[in-house]
């Protein structure tokens, strides 16, 4: 008895309490710090083998802060274990090289992929796991809590209150786990004012905040230059409005992040037009604010979209448009991660975007055999959301079309997400989009992971479409058959050139695999002049001048 | 770049005979490749020149061109391909295309 009293049930704030102590002897009271103290208070705040989050969203970074901690002395703090979603700067891993940190939790790491193989290989980083955006933001709250959390945002009042705005991202699911359980935020803005737009974090959940010297990094990653897109990607556009978008009533859908859709968006307005479809197809979307979505929504396609995240040049035009896009009391976006990967998850009929290798089995994977890219959030997309209860059109018609249904569950209907991958046999320089094996075996086996990493499993992929024909591989009933639908559309790679006319011929008369022809789609249209807007240019005169394009998009 | 120079000619069982005497399509310089195909006696065969960059990839051309030639069941006709680094897929899709511009422009003409 007298032992159960004398225990100690707040140890983690008297921790934090007395590096909170130790930080004040540094920067005095306040919440807002200098510059030049940075680099103390994280050598005050952090202890060796912490669990330190620092903010690497898909686009906005706390990168001032990722350069500290590169600074902090290494005597001091060692063997931290980063959680973060993205490794996209150098100093990410610099860290590391620093031997600052020694494990990693992550989701996607882009750029910085090459480099992060290298390290694991050498042995100078220990990974964890590469996680999907929402499992990573779960285990923030399970057995990835962090004790210090690096963040940033574009503003901070004097109180320390946090406005995020526009890309909001992964800012407030990282400070809810850290301050609920008794850790540190430290943020980084670009500005201080007296009055916030609107309060996106409040300043108790904050302990200090820094004015960085330069405004956060950020990047347009999902803008794409509509003159870049090819012939082919609008044949494949044009079999998927018509053999899938069309043949289901997706209604619910994201798009993944490439030319393929882009090409998609752009031809809405356009061939989605002329086939009737408006009001039929694409009225919901979990998005980024794609600056190619502009036509569509212009031309009343489209009743709403969710972001996950930003887009640089997008903000007025979002604002213009609040029926469509959800924005604040204060008229800008807040685009939080968590609740649009939450919301692709659960209430998507369809996930469709491009990949880079698929296996004669229907796996997935932009892995290559020496980048460890991560997947972010496709994968949370690009599956069947096995918790899913509620209904809809095209989920219903997916999973009565569904192969295995009778074999898994009997007789009972259960609906299925459809997961489309579009794919160009062979991509530039001629590099096979159809493989025997994926590179990720090898990537593996490279950098000591335990599994190769796969972006969809063959299990929760639907369709394939390529420019031979899309591939209905949710209704296969065997996994032999479902690779002789694989082998059909996948051209002139290893793994079409195994295809048996006789097995393709069948399969076309089960209506498994369809040819452009079957589909009743003229390829001699399959060309740029379908497209809704041509250049980036025609992008700004369609938002009537309120999309703001960045420099390097800006060619006239 | 070396270009290389390839050949093929392939032969089908009761050949649709081409309907006009010259084609062109697409472009080589900007664009990914251009076709130009003309009637020709060849005994009722097909002969295909290419003229490409890339090296390595004879034995996909050879299996594009086939297939083509199959499904149109074309002959007497001689196809000159000039390639700017297309993926076989482009090649057998600006094909296919031009044989039915070529088809349309009959139906126009009728």
């Amino acid at each position: 008895m007298d032992k159960e009293t004398q225990r100690v049930w707040d140890s983690l704030n008297r921790d934090t309490q007395e590096r909170m102590a130790k930080a004040r002897t540094i920067v005095g009271t306040g919440k807002v710090i200098s510059v030049d103290k940075t680099v103390a208070l994280l050598e005050a705040i952090i202890k060796p083998g912490d669990k330190v989050n620092l903010e690497g969203n898909n686009q906005k970074q706390a990168d001032f802060l990722a350069d500290c901690l590169c600074k902090v002395d290494k005597n001091k703090v060692y063997d931290l274990h980063m959680i973060q979603s993205v490794l996209s700067l150098p100093s990410h891993l610099d860290v590391f090289e620093k031997g600052i940190a020694k494990k990693v939790d992550f989701s996607f790491s882009g750029p910085q992929a090459g480099r992060l193989a290298q390290l694991i290989s050498d042995k100078k980083i220990e990974l964890g796991a590469i996680h999907t955006y929402l499992e990573l933001f779960g285990r923030y709250f399970i057995d990835l809590v962090p004790k210090v959390a690096l963040i940033v945002a574009f503003q901070a009042d004097k109180e320390g209150n946090l406005y995020t705005g526009f890309n909001t991202e992964d800012t407030p699911v990282i400070v809810e786990a850290t301050k609920f359980k008794q850790g540190i935020v430290v943020a980084q803005v670009n500005e201080i004012v007296d009055k916030l737009p609107r309060i996106d974090i409040p300043a108790d959940w904050v302990d200090f905040v820094v004015k960085s010297p330069s405004p956060f990094y950020i990047e347009p990653l999902f803008t794409r230059d509509p003159a870049l897109i090819t012939d082919s990607q609008v044949l494949r556009a044009m079999m998927a409005i018509k053999g899938i978008y069309a043949e289901y009533g997706v209604q619910r859908l994201n798009h993944g992040v490439g030319f393929d859709t882009a090409a998609i968006e752009l031809l809405l307005p356009t061939y989605g037009e002329e086939l009737g479809l408006k009001g039929k197809i694409c009225s919901y979307f979990s998005l980024n604010p794609h600056p190619t979505m502009i036509p569509a929504i212009e031309s009343g396609w489209v009743k709403s979209i969710h972001s996950f995240g930003g887009e640089l040049g997008m903000e007025d035009y979002v604002r213009a448009r609040p029926d469509v896009f959800f924005v604040g009391p204060d008229g800008s976006m807040r685009s939080n991660r968590a609740y649009s990967q939450m919301a692709g998850h659960y209430s998507l009929d369809m996930f469709i975007g491009g990949t880079l290798q698929i296996d004669k089995y229907g796996n997935s994977s932009t892995a290559t055999a020496s980048r460890v890219a991560g997947f972010g959030g496709a994968p949370n997309m690009g599956c069947d959301a096995k918790g899913r209860r509620h209904s809809t059109e095209a989920w219903l018609k997916c999973g009565q079309e569904y192969g295995m249904s009778h074999e898994l569950v009997g007789n009972l209907p259960r609906g299925k997400r459809l997961v489309v991958q579009l794919q160009e046999t062979f991509r530039e320089k001629l590099a096979p989009g159809f493989v025997e094996e994926l590179d990720a075996w090898k990537l593996a086996k490279n950098a000591n992971l335990d599994i190769p990493p796969v972006m969809i499993y063959g299990d929760d992929l639907t369709h394939v479409v390529t420019e031979e024909g899309i591939a209905y591989l949710h209704k296969c009933s065997s996994l032999v058959e479902r690779t002789a639908a694989i082998r059909a559309v996948a051209g002139y790679t290893e793994v079409g050139m195994l295809a048996k006319p006789e097995d393709t011929a069948a399969l076309r008369k089960k209506g498994i695999v369809k040819t452009p022809e079957d589909l009743g789609i003229d390829i001699s249209r399959a060309n740029r002049s379908l497209l809704a807007a041509k250049n980036i240019r025609e992008l700004v005169t369609w938002s009537k001048g309120l999309y703001n394009p960045p420099a390097k998009f800006r060619n006239w | 770049m070396a270009l290389q120079q390839l050949k093929f000619e392939f032969k089908v069982n009761n050949p649709i005979e081409f309907s006009h005497e010259w084609r062109h399509h697409g472009v080589v310089g900007s664009g990914d490749l251009e076709i130009l195909m003309e009637k020709k006696d060849l005994g009722g065969a097909v002969q295909v020149q290419v003229v490409t960059p890339v090296v390595g990839f004879d034995k996909v051309w050879g299996m594009v061109l086939e297939k083509i030639v199959k499904e149109n069941r074309l002959g007497n006709i001689s196809i000159e391909i000039n390639d700017n680094n297309a993926t076989p897929i482009v090649v057998s899709m600006r094909l296919r295309q031009a044989l039915a511009e070529a088809a349309k422009d009959v139906r126009k003409e009728v």
